[in-house]
């Protein structure tokens, strides 16, 4: 796994409060992990601080699964 | 008539955050007071408080037990304590598994003073350091002072009605007022009402200490900062947590066979008109909320055996005495008044409703609290039970419980057993 995607569901274990191991990469934030859209601006939010990435509304809208969030930072990270 | 009853109670106190341990340590003459340790206060004036006590702690509150982890995250401690609160008040209840028939008359009505002080505070540094893009989304929500009603609400499937008192000091003892006159109103068989708050943040202490509200010099002495009556008190400290109450229908409750605490059986409101932070000075209005509850209860003075005053260890609490002797005259003499304050602190939108808790529990094993720290009783204070230093049996056959807030706000309510 790379270092990004373990940054990224340690992000996402502590605003959902869901158990890692259901933290897949395939899983859905809304449909797999009980996310709202609101939990999904947050966690956007978090990303941007983690990654010191900017993370725009459209491309935000396009991240709906774990490892849409890691290929996105993965390519936009400095 | 609809009838309303209590069948459930639930506490976070600076005492204990369940209503046995917090009875217990009330009753043995505890203070929940101590330095404030949820924040660094050394720049304030005042640096003490009734903190709810952490996990670890011998009587500390575990949030885990009853609020999610993500709305841990999103939302302010009052909600939170309100969420927990309203647990216990159902667990006690035995309703924590409603059909839906039942749900659909079954609301919530948890009030706040003022909301998500903390949380507004960390926001608006946030805001002004780093820009409105990285603001919460969760804040708004996580703030509101409806949202414990909210939470709750969704938490349990309650569909009945959804509101929330906001009247400072006096919300909590409105709340389970304006609750019970909806089950008598038949909006609801089943109301969770009271009050939660936490506000032991920079700003809520600097706010209350430049408004002259809190004492300020006991600093070094937590414990005895809070002395209700007493000649050297000095203004209150600030406590937090949460009480809310089951309100039922009492041939509801009957029905279902459920344990039966009190009947909630007056209720008087009334505004001081006078000022926005200090009391009428003679007490015209606690005098006017006290009498109208003691009418809407068909009740003589004499029939109430013990009063939780409101007290908060300010120059008002002779004010709320004087007005006591002029409603119950002589009367006052047989029954005993006592500030609870003293021990927990004030709790302000909460206080009404952990206080009445206190006033059912007194009720329930026919003992009255202490008023802690009355070394010197205050002049006026003659010839009036005010339970000084340690809990007193006795017969209780009524309560009558006040609660004041800023803006002039009075609520009194009366509970008997039945």
């Amino acid at each position: 796994m790379s270092e990004t995607a373990d940054r990224v569901k340690k992000i996402v274990v502590e605003h959902l409060g869901v158990e890692a191991d259901k933290v897949t990469e395939d899983a859905s934030f809304i449909d797999d992990l009980g996310a709202d859209s609101l939990d999904i601006v947050e966690l956007v939010m978090a990303f941007e601080e983690e990654f010191g990435v900017e993370i725009p509304d459209d491309a935000a809208e396009k991240i709906t699964t774990v490892k849409d969030a890691i290929t996105y930072i993965d390519e936009h990270k400095g | 008539m609809r009838r309303v009853v209590i069948t459930g109670l639930g506490l976070v106190t600076p005492l204990g955050a369940d209503v046995e341990t917090a009875w217990a340590n009330l009753l043995s003459s505890k203070s929940g007071a101590g330095p404030i340790t949820r924040f660094d206060a050394s720049d304030q004036k005042c640096r003490i408080a009734c903190e709810v006590k952490p996990k670890d702690h011998e009587y500390g509150f575990d949030p885990d037990k009853r609020v999610d982890h993500k709305v841990q995250r999103q939302v302010d401690p009052f909600i939170v304590y309100g969420i927990d609160a309203a647990g216990q008040a159902l667990e006690d209840a035995g309703l924590t598994e409603m059909d839906e028939a039942t749900r659909l008359r079954a609301g919530v009505s948890i009030g706040s003073g003022i909301g998500g002080l903390p949380g507004i505070e960390i926001e608006s540094v946030n805001l002004h350091e780093r820009g409105p893009g990285r603001v919460s989304p969760h804040f708004v929500h996580g703030r509101l002072i409806n949202l414990i009603s909210g939470q709750v609400s969704i938490k349990y499937g309650l569909m009945g009605p959804n509101h929330a008192v906001v009247t400072a000091c006096s919300t909590g003892a409105h709340s389970i007022g304006d609750a019970a006159r909806m089950i008598k109103d038949d909006d609801a068989d089943i109301m969770l009402a009271g009050g939660a708050e936490s506000t032991v943040n920079p700003l809520g202490v600097a706010g209350f200490a430049q408004a002259r509200a809190l004492n300020m010099s006991m600093n070094d002495r937590p414990t005895e900062a809070s002395r209700p009556y007493d000649k050297d008190r000095d203004g209150f400290v600030m406590g937090e947590g949460a009480g809310v109450v089951v309100l039922e229908e009492y041939e509801h409750a009957k029905a279902r066979g459920a344990k039966i605490y009190a009947e909630v059986v007056g209720y008087g409101l009334s505004g001081d008109a006078y000022h926005v932070t200090a009391p009428h000075p003679e007490g015209k209005g606690a005098e006017n909320a006290m009498r109208m509850a003691l009418r809407k209860a068909g009740m003589e003075p004499g029939d109430i055996d013990y009063i939780n005053a409101h007290g908060t260890s300010t120059m008002a609490d002779t004010i709320e005495l004087a007005a006591a002797k002029r409603v119950f005259g002589d009367d006052l003499s047989g029954a005993s008044m006592s500030s609870t304050k003293s021990a927990i602190g004030h709790l302000l939108g909460g206080a009404g409703a952990v206080e009445s808790i206190f006033c059912i529990l007194a009720l329930r094993d026919q003992i009255v609290p202490p008023t802690l720290n009355l070394d010197n009783p205050d002049e006026g204070t003659e010839g009036v039970d005010l339970v000084p230093h340690v809990a007193k049996k006795r017969q209780v056959r009524a309560v009558l419980n006040n609660s004041f807030g800023f803006g002039g706000t009075n609520a009194s309510l009366v509970m008997k057993a039945i």
